[in-house]
Order: structure tokens, then C-alpha cells, then sequence
């Protein structure tokens, strides 16, 4: 009966080839290590944040006078409301978390090299959509942060010259945020950009299994094939990877609930104490920071200021923050070392990718705190970050000439 | 790979250390929300009090009830001032044009201060009133200096001066200056404060009280579950070399 309903189907739709190519017969290298849960992890986080998002949808309010009172709604009367917001609101979080450690991963074991440079690509589309994601969902709550987070984000378009307020006004569709911003935020927050991400993912993976995956050596397991023609070094992706990451489900669902019961505002990190007050045109939050995904880009932006720049010191701001983020879309062309993975480079690569992570995380704290302040030792704050801007453009700009001079080890002809 | 994890790991403390560290002094209040009777006598001196001039809209007198063990009965004959129905949201009587004529402002609505200023804020401020002539109602308050709002517990606390000192041309607090005394010892005006920040805490995430019990199931669940999905990992992994 299911062997004549799967050939009927298999006439009409490629069911069972589909099966063999991405799961049964998709050979992945079998030397993956921790970093290589954090793709699928993405990916399931991206499912729940999906099905959260609709549930909460069902409940929420986007219009300005009642869109607050519709969240407290869901947290107190909605029967487990309290739990589908934690869980999305962590959830925003955890999705950043993931690829943040998946990005590091492919820094450190070449995984934009070629020929993966079109899943590099499409990788930073995605990161690109899921901050636009979250922009647009943290106005939602309207809370006085989502408020004053937007007002500020949004008039950054007011820096670039000649149509920058205008350009900024039609974002808003108000001269400040409003009834009429909210509703189109979440428009592009619960239909644009989920419809994006979905379709971007997709290509991701489609990409990735015409190539087929690097693994922690940098070496292609395709190379070394047996008489059948498969990979010596590879193995099914079922139902070896499905059940090792089943278990890295586990792992990070454990963690990321322990967050959702115990601790869901993380001491501000997740929920900020601002957001609990509703949106209040009057009353300016005393520190407007985005939430912690954001702020390295935060900090670069805020360590441009100097005035004497043409422009003023702002619109350099603007620009600095988004060349870093267009840097990411060549890093496979920046690279120029023989070998894909740190664990056959040489010290110049090892130094520079550790100040660059430490220095991502120094900016991201930075973005969180008071720029005149002195949080950190030696300096202030802002010169802290203009030091973080100074090596977040150095690891890539200087890239080409690094990784060309380092001694490199031998790569291995197996994987370890 | 795994030194730079270190590296990261030992970064990341002090960066989260810093951001919940506050500049203000803040007294800090133990909070209990499996102290029931604390819970309940915070809700009464809430109802009677603070909810004479503030809303708590997000609020409905019934969860509040059920939650805290207090029978419908109860409720309506001491708790429902303001309200016909126990479905009803906890809503003030007082109309906001006329708090905006008495006190210049609408008194914020308190469901989610607990969480917007913290506990700790809500205890110290409420123990920081002083009587001071030259403000509208009389009193100030050293934690929110100037605020609109009167001391309305001063029969409780008792009235009392605040004496300030010249200090390079700033106003510096010394001391507070005992006056008429109160109904209540410091002690007791101290606990009947933190009762009432307890049941604030409560207020501002009524979930709270269900959290970390279902929480804890959930974690013994997970433990299992990563057991079990370990085990069979091993299993089919068997036989790669």
C-alpha cells in the first residue's frame, strides 16, 4: 500500500530522488566537530521563531494605541502566552547566537572559499534580512525602546545628503514614528522578510549540497572516492548527522529553555527594562542602545566623530557601518592563503582571526554603553571603539596581504 | 579552536557584570514569591492604596485573586473598590483629566514598574519620602527629587524633615530628621513596603509564579531527553572510523 502510494507519487513528484540526494545519499564529511550543529540549529530556530510568530500574531495588535497593551494581553490572559513571547522573544536572541558561531565557524575552517563563495553570499544576505528581521520586530511591542531605537536607526537616512530626510520620512510614513511606521513594520516583519529568509535558506542549502560541505581540515573529501564513487571520508548525512543533531537539539533546546523559564530578560540583555514602559514620544530613554546583536555595527557607527569630515561626522558614521557590512560579501576574494583551515595556517591568520573575535565582542559591548564613559581600562569608552573600528577594517582590508605572507603548514590528503 | 573559545568565555563575564550594575544606591529588598501572605498583604495595601490614583490595566482582579488564594468572596468585600465584576481590569476611578489638574500628571500605570525600574527601586523610593514645604504636596522624595506624587503612607511612616548640607554649592543629604511619628515601628513600615514591592514583582509577570516550576520539569525533560539522543548517537555512530 505505501510502496504503490510512494510510486505513485515518485511519478508525478521526485520524492525519493530528492531523499537520496539531500539526506540518504548526501555524503558529508565525517569529522565534523561542535561548530557544525550551529547550521541546523539556525535553521530550527528559524522554524520555531515561524510558528511562535504566528501564534503571537493571532494576538497581537499592530496599531499604536493598543499594540503594548496586546503584548501584556498575551503575557497574562492568553492561556501559555507568556510562553510563546519568551520563546520568541529569546528566540530573536538565539537565532543571532547560531549564526553568529555558524559565520565564525566558516572564518575558521575557509568555508567561504572557493567554491563555496555563493553559500558565503547568500549567508550574508541572510544575516542582512535577519537584522532587518529583528529591527522591524523589536518596534512591535512598543515598548519606549522599540520607540526610540526606531526613531534613532531610521534617521541615520536623514545623513545622506540632499534626499536623506526625505528618504527617511518615507520609511516612516510620519514625520516621526508612528501608528503609520508600525503597521508597516510589521507588515515586512511578519510577511516580507520571513518570506525572504525562507526562500534565501533554501537557496543556502541548495547551494551548499551542489558543492557539498567543507569540514574542519579544509580538505575536499571528494578527492578520495572509492569504486562506487563515494567519498572514503564521507558518510550519509542519514542517519548519521540527523541523529548527532538531534542531539545537539537537545543540547542547545535545553540552554535556550533554561533562558525562556529562568532567566528571559537575561538582565536586560534579551528584554530591555525600557521596553517595559510603553512607547512615549516625551520621554527619551537616558541610553538609546539596540539590543546586543546589533551593537557592534552601533559602535562603529558612534566611533565616527569627527566633525572636519566633509559631510559631517555622522554620514562617515553611516557609511563606516555599512561598509563593514558590505566588507563580509568579499571575503572569499580577500583570502588569498592556499589552505581553508586555521588548523593549517599560519600565525598570522590564527592572531588576526582571535583580535578580530575578541574585537567583535569588545564593539558589541561598547555599543551598549555610555561612549564618554570609561567602562573598559585606559581609555574612553568611544576610543575604544575607534581602536575596534580600526581592526574590525584591518582583518579585512589587510586580509589579501596576511594570509599571502603567512607560512602555511601541509594539508593532509584525509581528514583526520 | 578550543583556546579561543577560553578566550571569549573569559571576556564575556565582566561585559555582562556591567550591565546590570546601577549608579544608583539602591536599598535591596529580598523577594519571595512563594511567600503568599507577603503577596497578600502587598495586594491589599495596593488595592487600598496606590490604586486609588494609579492603574494597574493590565491587570484583572480575578487572576489576581485566584493566583494569591484570596476567595472571590474576600475579594469583592475588601478588594473591588473600583470594580463590579472580578473579570474586570484594575482600573483607578480617579478620571485623568482631573489627576492631570490635581497633580499636574497622570499617575503612571504600576503593572509593569517591577520590571521597568526593578524592585529594588520601588522598595527604596517608597521609604524615601520627606516633608519638604516647598513643593505642591508638601513632600519630596530623595530618590525622585521633585515628583508629583505625595507621601500617601505618611501615616504609616510617620512625617519627617530631611536635613541637607552645603557642599561646594550642592545640596548634599545628611540626614533625615525624625517629626511626628507614625503608626508603624521602621521595622514594620519596612516589611509592610517590602510586602507591597513583593506583590508589585508579582503584578508586573503574574507568570512568574508558574515559571520556574514548570521550568524545572522541563530541564529534569531535556536532561533525558539529551541522555537518550546521545546514547543513540553512539549507537549509529558505531561504525564510523
Amino acid at each position: 500500500m505505501m510502496q504503490s502510494l510512494l510510486h505513485w507519487i515518485d511519478e508525478r513528484f521526485p520524492l525519493t530522488k530528492v531523499w537520496q540526494e539531500h539526506m540518504a545519499q548526501y555524503y558529508a564529511p565525517k569529522n565534523f566537530n561542535f561548530w557544525y550543529y550551529f547550521g541546523s540549529l539556525a535553521l530550527l530556530v528559524l522554524v520555531l521563531q515561524i510558528v511562535t510568530g504566528i501564534l503571537l500574531t493571532m494576538h497581537y495588535k499592530p496599531d499604536s494605541t493598543l499594540a503594548f497593551a496586546s503584548v501584556e494581553y498575551i503575557m497574562r490572559d492568553v492561556p501559555g502566552g507568556w510562553f510563546i513571547r519568551y520563546l520568541h522573544s529569546v528566540g530573536s536572541s538565539m537565532f543571532f547566537v547560531t549564526v553568529y558561531l555558524h559565520m565564525f565557524r566558516g572564518l575558521m575552517y575557509g568555508s567561504h572559499r572557493e567554491p563555496r563563495e555563493l553559500i558565503w553570499l547568500i549567508g550574508v544576505v541572510i544575516y542582512v534580512a535577519l537584522m532587518a528581521e529583528a529591527f522591524f520586530g523589536y518596534l512591535l511591542p512598543w515598548g519606549n525602546m522599540s520607540y526610540w531605537g526606531a526613531q534613532v536607526i531610521v534617521s541615520l537616512f536623514g545623513a545622506i545628503p540632499g534626499i536623506g530626510e526625505a528618504l527617511a520620512e518615507w520609511v516612516r510614513g510620519d514625520f516621526v514614528i508612528s501608528d503609520a511606521t508600525l503597521n508597516r513594520f510589521f507588515a515586512f516583519h511578519v510577511i516580507l522578510l520571513p518570506l525572504l529568509l525562507a526562500a534565501l535558506v533554501y537557496l543556502h542549502i541548495v547551494a551548499l549540497h551542489k558543492v557539498g560541505s567543507n569540514n574542519p581540515d579544509g580538505i575536499e573529501i571528494k578527492k578520495n572516492k572509492d569504486k562506487d564513487g563515494k567519498p572514503l571520508d564521507g558518510i550519509p548525512f542519514h542517519p548519521y548527522y540527523t541523529v548527532k543533531d538531534v542531539f545537539g537539539v537537545a543540547v542547545f533546546m535545553m540552554v535556550y529553555l533554561a533562558i525562556v523559564f529562568f532567566v528571559p530578560e537575561l538582565d536586560g540583555w534579551f528584554l530591555e527594562k525600557d521596553n517595559f514602559q510603553p512607547a512615549d514620544i516625551l520621554q527619551t530613554p537616558p541610553e538609546i542602545v539596540p539590543l546586543w546583536y546589533l551593537t557592534p555595527y552601533y559602535s562603529i557607527l558612534r566611533a565616527v566623530t569627527f566633525e572636519w569630515l566633509p559631510g559631517g561626522a555622522k554620514l562617515w558614521g553611516v557609511m563606516a557601518m555599512g561598509f563593514a557590512i558590505v566588507l563580509l560579501f568579499f571575503l572569499p576574494w580577500l583570502d588569498r592563503s592556499k589552505v581553508r583551515s586555521i588548523r593549517y595556517r599560519g600565525w598570522m591568520y590564527k592572531t588576526m582571526l582571535i583580535l578580530f573575535a575578541v574585537n567583535f565582542v569588545m564593539l558589541g559591548y561598547l555599543g551598549t554603553v555610555n561612549p564618554g564613559h570609561v567602562d573598559l581600562i585606559w581609555f574612553k569608552n568611544v576610543t575604544w571603539a575607534q581602536i575596534g573600528l580600526v581592526v574590525y577594517f584591518a582583518f579585512f582590508l589587510l586580509m589579501p596581504i596576511y594570509t599571502k605572507l603567512d607560512r602555511n603548514k601541509p594539508e593532509p590528503d584525509r581528514v583526520r | 579552536m578550543r583556546k579561543l573559545l577560553i578566550v571569549i568565555a573569559l571576556l564575556a563575564p565582566p561585559a555582562l557584570a556591567q550591565a546590570s550594575s546601577n549608579n544608583e544606591n539602591l536599598d535591596s529588598v529580598h523577594i519571595d514569591l512563594a511567600d503568599r501572605l507577603s503577596l497578600q498583604k502587598g495586594a491589599n495595601t495596593f488595592v487600598n492604596y496606590c490604586l486609588s490614583c494609579h492603574n494597574a490595566a493590565y491587570m484583572r482582579y480575578e487572576r489576581m485573586a485566584s493566583d494569591l488564594g484570596i476567595s472571590e468572596q474576600l475579594l469583592k468585600d475588601n478588594l473591588m473598590f473600583a470594580a463590579d465584576k472580578p473579570g474586570e481590569l484594575m482600573v483607578t476611578t480617579m478620571a485623568p483629566t482631573d489627576a492631570k489638574q490635581w497633580f499636574g500628571v497622570v499617575p503612571p500605570d504600576l503593572s509593569l514598574t517591577a520590571r521597568s525600574r526593578g524592585p529594588d527601586w520601588i522598595y527604596t523610593y517608597l521609604r524615601s519620602f520627606y516633608h519638604d514645604e516647598s513643593t505642591p504636596t508638601g513632600w519630596n522624595n530623595l530618590l525622585f527629587p521633585s515628583v508629583a506624587m505625595p507621601h500617601v503612607l505618611h501615616q504609616w511612616q510617620g512625617t519627617r524633615t530631611a536635613h541637607f548640607e552645603e557642599v561646594d554649592g550642592n545640596k548634599h543629604f545628611e540626614s533625615f530628621v525624625a517629626g511626628v511619628p507614625g503608626q508603624m515601628t521602621e521595622s514594620e513600615y519596612n516589611s509592610t513596603i517590602r510586602d507591597l514591592t513583593n506583590f508589585m514583582v508579582y503584578l508586573a509577570e503574574p507568570a512568574k509564579l508558574v515559571r520556574y516550576r514548570i521550568g524545572f520539569w522541563v530541564m529534569i525533560f531535556m536532561v533525558v531527553f539529551i541522555v537518550l539522543s546521545y546514547t543513540l548517537k553512539k549507537e549509529y555512530w558505531r561504525d564510523v572510523h
